[in-house]
C-alpha cells in the first residue's frame, strides 16, 4: 500500500519536477544561512562560517542526486534522455538509421508474414471450439483418408474412442434461387457433423443426426456465413426460404458462424447439406457401396483420457475386422490420426515442411539482418571510441553508456519493425482476400491475430538486443587513457574479430536463401516445359457437370454426344474430346484396381496396379495431344454392347503386361471383375500433380464407362476469348440453364503448378531480401574498412603504390570474407534445398546451372557493394589527407 | 578520537519522527540540529541526507510540510508528523524498545546465567 502511494507520488513528481528542483534548493539555501548564522554566533568569522556550514551539509550534488532519485522514476527519467539523445545521434546520421530501418524492416516483415501464414495454416487453422483435440482419421499406408459410407458407419459406430465421428465431403453443385443456376462448392455433412465440432449456428437450426432417415431424407441447406453475405445480402428472413439444389428442392434452415469455413482450411464452401443427401447432390447414390471410398474424410474429438496411440490400435482393431468380414470391399485397413485441417498429411506434410523451411529461412534472414546491424553498430562504436571515451573519463559508468548503445539499437529496431509490420499487415490482408482460382473456392485466411503481433514484437525486441550486444566487449574494454592520448586510430591487424565472423555468417546465410531461390526458380520453369503427356496449349477447357440440370442415366450421353458435335462445328475447330477428368486440372483422387488377366481371386491386396481411370470420347487423343504409340483410339461403336475396351499407358502396360509393346489385343481385370481388353497404348503423363511420379492410367469409352462430369477439349488455333463466347453459345442452344466453365487448358492447370508457383515465390522473395542484405553487409564492411585505413592507403600512395595494390589493400580483407561466407553458405544452401524437393518439381541443387548462378550472383553482389568504398580508395588525394592530420 | 558513527537510514527515520513527536512543527535545520544536540555530538549527521529522507518520509505519508517563516523570518519548509506517523512512532518505537532490550538482557548475561 505505501509502496504504492509512494509510486503515485513519484510518478507525480516526475511530470512536476521543476517545482520540486526549487524547493529542494530554497530548503539547502535556508539550512546553510541558518547553519552560518548558528557559527557566527559561535564565533567564526562570516566567510569561515558559511565554509564550515558547507562543510557540514557534505555534498551537495550527492544530496540533489538522491533527492530527485527519492522524488521521480529515475529509470524513466534516464531512459527518456537516453531515447532523445539516441533520436539526436540517429538523425546525426540519416544514411545508417534508412539501410538499418529499412534493413530490419524487411527481415522482420519476412517474419511476420511467414509466421502468419505458419499459424493460419498449421497452429491455429480452424475456428472451432476445442481443436486441439480433433482428429481426423487418414489410412496407415498412405496420406489420404477417403472412406466408404458403411465403412464410415462402422468406425463411428464401433470406435471407443472418439465422442462422435463426422464425416464430410465436398462437390460442386448447380445452386438455383429462383433466378439463375449458379454453380456451388458445397459440403456434404454427416448429421452429427456440427454438433460434433460443438458450433453454434449463427442464424436458424443446424441439422443433427437425427435428421438423417436414409437417402435424399433431409433436404436442407446451412448456408456458409461468407455466401450468406454476398449471395443473400444478410438477408435475416432466410431461414426457410426454399432453393433448388441441382433441380432438387431444398430448404434453408440456417447459417453457420461468421469464422467457420467449414473444416478444410483454405476451402471456403458455399453451404452444407447432409451426406445422405449424396445422390442428390452428387449424382450417384453409394451410401450402400462398401468399396466405393468417396467420403473425403473423418474426424471426431478424443474422449478425454485417450490417447492418440490408443484410438489407432482401437481403429485398426476395427479394421481387421472389416477386413474379416467384407474381404471383397476391404483389404488390410489400418488408420493413423492426423490434423484434419490441411485434409492429414496428404497437405500438412509438405505444407509443414515447406512452412517450417520458409520459417527457417525467414529467421536466418533476421540473423543476417542483425549480424549486418551488429557490424555497423560495431563499427559505429569503434567510430565514437572518442565520444565514449570522454565519457568514461568525465565518470560515467560503462553500465550507463551501454545502456544508452541498446536504447539506440531498440530504437532502431522498433522503427524497422514497425515499418515491417504494417507492410507485412497489408501484404497479408491482400493475400487473404486473394483467390488464386477462378474455378475453385480456395482462399488463405491469413490475416494476422494477436499471435503474429506478440511474435513479431518479441523478434523486434530480440533482434534490437542481438544487434545491439555486439559492440559490448569493444565499450567494455575502452581505455579512455589511450585513446584520448593517442587519437582515433585504427588498430590494422590480420586478428579476426567478431565483426568479421557476423560478416561471413551473414554472407553465408545470403548464400543459402540465393541458392534455394535459385533452385525453386530453375524447378518451376522446368515444370512448365515439361511433357505432361498432352499438349495445353491452344486448348480450350469447356467443363460442367450434367447432373447440376438434372441429366440422368441414358438421357446423359446423347447430350454429350451433341455437345461434342454442336462445338466441333463451329468454325476454326480442329478437333474436340471430351473426358470426364482434365489431366492436371480437375484434382483429386481417381485410382482404381485393376487385376492381370489371371487372378482368380479379387481382393484388392491382389491388385496389379492402382489405375488412374478416365472416360473419354473417341477424339480425346487428339483434341488433347496425347500421342498413341500403338493399336487404336476408341470410336463412338465402343458402346454399351460392344466388348468392353480400354486404352492403357505405358506405365500401366509395364505393371499389369511387363512390356509397352506386347499389351495390345491382351485382357485385365477390374475388380467387379469385368475382362477389359487393351485396345491400345498411349504415352505417359502428368494427371494429378506435376511432381508425382509416372502412375498407370487406363482411359475407358465414354459410352462404356458413362458420368455426368463433362469437360470438353477444344484445340483450335482461334483466340481463345472469341472461341470461349462461341463455344458458350453453342452449349446455350442446346440447354440454357446448363452453368459452364470455360478456360484454356493451361491457364486452368494454376492449381496444379499452384504449390511450385508459390514455393517461388516465396523462395525468390527470400532470396532477393537475402541478396539485399549482403549487399548492405559487405557496403558497410567495405565503407568502413575504407574509412579506417584512408591515412594508411594515404601514404601508399604517396610513396607510389598502384591503384591494384591499394584496392587490394582497401577491400582484399571483404573479398576474402565473401569468398569464405559464399563458399560455405553454398554448401549449406545445396544441403537445404534437398527439403525442396518435396513441393518443387525436379529441384535439383546439383544442377551446374544454379551453381554458376548463385557464384555469379554472389560475385556480382560483392562488386555491387564494394563500389563506392573502392571508389573512395581509389580517389584519394594523399597531399591532402596527410595534411589534414 | 574515535570516529561518529554513520547513521543508519533506519535509525535516522526513527529520529526524525521521535524529534518531530516531540518539538512538533520543524524546518529542516531545526530536526538536524536537534538529533545532534540530542545524540550529544556523537552523531553527526551528514547534514544534506536529511533532506531526501525527509521527502521520503512525505511520500509516504507519515510526514507533512508546508511553507513557514523561519527565525530570521525567511520562507522555510516546515515538518510535522501526521496521524499515520504518530502511529507509526508508536510502533517502532515498541520494536525498537524490544529489540534493545533483548540485546541489553544479551549482554547482561553472565557465563552462569547460559549454564
Amino acid at each position: 500500500m505505501k509502496s504504492l502511494r509512494r509510486f503515485l507520488t513519484r510518478g507525480l513528481n516526475f511530470a512536476t519536477r521543476r517545482a520540486h528542483d526549487e524547493r529542494l534548493r530554497e530548503e539547502i539555501e535556508e539550512h546553510i544561512a541558518l547553519q552560518t548564522t548558528e557559527n557566527i554566533r559561535a564565533g567564526l568569522s562570516p566567510i569561515e562560517a558559511r565554509r564550515q556550514a558547507i562543510l557540514k551539509f557534505g555534498g551537495m550534488e550527492g544530496v540533489r542526486e538522491e533527492y530527485r532519485a527519492e522524488r521521480g522514476l529515475l529509470f524513466i527519467e534516464n531512459l527518456l534522455r537516453d531515447v532523445v539523445f539516441a533520436f539526436r545521434m540517429l538523425r546525426k546520421s540519416p544514411g545508417f538509421t534508412a539501410v538499418a530501418v529499412v534493413t530490419l524492416a524487411f527481415a522482420i516483415g519476412a517474419n511476420a508474414v511467414v509466421f502468419s501464414v505458419l499459424n493460419a495454416l498449421i497452429l491455429h487453422p480452424l475456428h472451432v471450439p476445442q481443436s486441439e483435440s480433433l482428429y481426423g482419421i487418414q489410412h496407415g499406408n498412405e496420406a489420404s483418408s477417403y472412406q466408404s459410407y458403411p465403412d464410415y458407419l462402422d468406425l463411428r459406430d464401433r470406435n471407443r474412442s472418439f465422442d462422435d465421428l463426422a464425416a464430410y465431403d465436398a462437390a460442386q453443385v448447380g445452386l438455383d434461387n429462383g433466378e439463375n443456376t449458379a454453380r456451388a462448392w458445397v459440403l456434404l455433412a454427416s448429421g452429427n457433423y456440427f454438433d460434433e465440432l460443438r458450433l453454434q449456428p449463427f442464424l436458424g437450426r443446424f441439422f443433427h443426426a437425427s435428421d438423417e432417415h436414409g437417402a435424399n431424407s433431409a433436404p436442407y441447406i446451412v448456408l456458409a456465413y461468407d455466401y450468406w453475405h454476398t449471395h443473400f445480402q444478410d438477408d435475416f428472413g432466410v431461414v426457410g426460404r426454399t432453393v433448388q439444389v441441382n433441380k432438387h428442392p431444398y430448404t434453408v434452415i440456417g447459417v453457420a458462424p461468421p469464422r467457420f469455413h467449414g473444416t478444410l482450411v483454405f476451402f471456403n464452401p458455399a453451404f452444407f447439406v447432409p451426406l445422405v443427401d449424396q445422390e442428390q447432390v452428387e449424382g450417384m447414390n453409394e451410401l450402400n457401396a462398401r468399396g466405393k471410398r468417396w467420403v473425403f474424410m473423418t474426424m471426431g474429438h478424443l474422449k478425454a483420457g485417450v490417447t492418440p496411440a490408443q484410438a489407432v490400435a482401437d481403429l485398426n482393431s476395427i479394421g481387421s475386422y472389416l477386413e474379416k468380414t467384407y474381404p471383397k470391399d476391404d483389404d488390410q485397413r489400418t488408420f493413423t490420426l492426423a490434423r484434419p485441417s490441411l485434409y492429414g498429411d496428404y497437405l500438412g506434410k509438405p505444407v509443414r515442411t515447406f512452412m517450417t523451411g520458409l520459417m527457417l529461412l525467414a529467421g536466418l534472414i533476421l540473423l543476417a539482418a542483425c549480424a549486418n546491424l551488429g557490424s555497423l553498430f560495431a563499427a559505429r562504436a569503434a567510430d565514437r571510441s572518442r565520444e565514449v571515451a570522454l565519457r568514461l573519463a568525465l565518470g560515467a559508468s560503462r553500465g550507463r553508456i551501454l545502456r544508452q548503445l541498446f536504447t539506440e539499437a531498440l530504437l532502431l529496431s522498433l522503427m524497422g519493425g514497425t515499418v515491417g509490420i504494417w507492410g507485412s499487415v497489408a501484404l497479408l490482408r491482400s493475400l487473404s482476400v486473394w483467390q488464386p482460382f477462378s474455378r475453385w473456392p480456395i482462399q488463405l485466411p491469413v490475416n494476422p491475430d494477436a499471435y503474429v503481433y506478440g511474435v513479431a514484437l518479441l523478434l523486434t525486441l530480440a533482434s534490437g538486443f542481438l544487434f545491439g550486444a555486439v559492440p559490448v566487449r569493444q565499450v567494455l574494454h575502452t581505455d579512455p587513457y589511450e585513446i584520448i592520448k593517442s587519437g582515433s586510430i585504427a588498430r590494422v591487424g590480420s586478428r579476426f574479430i567478431v565483426r568479421d565472423l557476423a560478416l561471413v555468417v551473414q554472407i553465408a546465410i545470403c548464400a543459402v536463401l540465393v541458392t534455394s531461390s535459385m533452385v525453386a526458380v530453375r524447378g518451376l520453369l522446368r515444370s512448365l516445359h515439361s511433357n505432361f503427356g498432352f499438349e495445353p496449349r491452344n486448348v480450350l477447357l469447356a467443363d460442367t457437370d450434367l447432373t447440376m440440370t438434372g441429366y440422368r442415366g441414358d438421357s446423359v450421353p446423347p447430350m454429350q454426344k451433341r455437345m461434342i458435335e454442336a462445338v466441333e462445328s463451329i468454325p476454326g475447330v480442329k478437333s474436340v474430346g471430351l473426358s470426364d477428368w482434365a489431366p492436371l486440372v480437375s484434382g483429386g483422387e481417381r485410382g482404381a484396381d485393376v487385376f492381370t488377366d489371371v487372378s482368380a481371386d479379387l481382393k484388392p491386396s491382389n491388385a496389379a496396379a492402382d489405375a488412374f481411370t478416365f472416360s473419354i470420347s473417341p477424339e480425346y487423343f487428339d483434341a488433347a495431344g496425347t500421342a498413341l504409340l500403338s493399336g487404336r483410339a476408341f470410336t463412338w461403336h465402343d458402346g454399351k454392347n460392344a466388348p468392353p475396351v480400354a486404352v492403357i499407358n505405358q506405365e500401366f502396360a509395364r505393371k499389369v503386361f511387363g512390356s509397352s509393346t506386347s499389351a495390345t489385343g491382351r485382357y485385365f481385370k477390374r475388380s467387379d471383375g469385368t475382362r477389359i481388353q487393351v485396345v491400345g497404348v498411349v504415352e505417359d503423363g502428368k494427371y494429378d500433380r506435376v511432381t508425382e511420379d509416372p502412375r498407370p492410367a487406363m482411359f475407358l469409352p465414354i459410352l462404356q464407362s458413362p458420368s455426368t462430369q463433362t469437360y470438353l477439349a477444344v484445340r483450335s488455333d482461334r483466340e481463345p476469348g472469341q472461341l470461349a463466347a462461341a463455344v458458350r453459345i453453342a452449349v446455350r442452344r442446346l440447354d440454357a440453364g446448363l452453368p459452364l466453365y470455360i478456360g484454356p487448358w493451361h491457364k486452368e492447370m494454376d492449381t496444379a503448378l499452384f504449390a511450385s508457383r508459390i514455393a517461388a515465390m516465396a523462395l525468390g522473395v527470400m532470396g532477393v531480401v537475402g541478396a539485399m542484405l549482403s549487399v548492405t553487409g559487405i557496403f558497410g564492411m567495405a565503407a568502413y574498412s575504407v574509412s579506417k585505413r584512408l591515412k594508411e592507403l594515404g601514404i601508399r600512395m604517396a610513396l607510389g603504390a598502384q591503384r591494384r595494390e591499394v584496392l587490394q589493400a582497401a577491400l582484399g580483407r571483404a573479398f576474402k570474407l565473401l569468398a569464405v561466407g559464399s563458399a560455405a553458405g553454398l554448401l549449406l544452401g545445396i544441403l537445404a534445398s534437398r527439403v525442396l524437393a518435396f513441393v518443387v518439381y525436379s529441384a535439383t541443387p546439383s544442377d551446374p546451372l544454379v551453381l554458376a548462378g548463385v557464384v555469379l550472383a554472389m560475385a556480382s553482389l560483392g562488386l555491387l557493394a564494394a563500389w563506392i568504398p573502392a571508389q573512395r580508395a581509389l580517389s584519394i588525394d594523399p597531399a591532402l589527407l596527410l595534411r589534414e592530420e | 578520537m574515535k570516529q561518529k558513527t554513520d547513521v543508519l537510514q533506519g535509525t535516522l527515520a526513527l529520529m526524525v519522527l521521535k524529534t518531530l513527536d516531540v518539538l512538533g512543527s520543524l524546518h529542516g535545520y531545526g530536526i538536524a540540529r536537534r538529533i545532534e544536540q540530542i545524540s550529544g555530538d556523537l552523531l553527526a549527521v551528514n547534514q544534506g541526507t536529511l533532506y531526501p529522507l525527509l521527502l521520503k518520509l512525505e511520500q509516504e505519508g507519515v510526514i507533512a510540510s508546508e511553507w513557514g517563516a523561519s527565525e530570521n523570518n525567511r520562507r522555510a519548509r516546515f515538518y510535522r508528523l501526521t496521524r499515520e506517523g504518530r502511529k507509526q512512532l508508536q510502533v517502532e518505537t515498541q520494536d525498537w524498545e524490544q529489540t534493545a532490550a533483548i540485546i541489553g538482557r544479551f549482554f547482561a548475561a553472565k557465563a552462569e546465567d547460559l549454564s
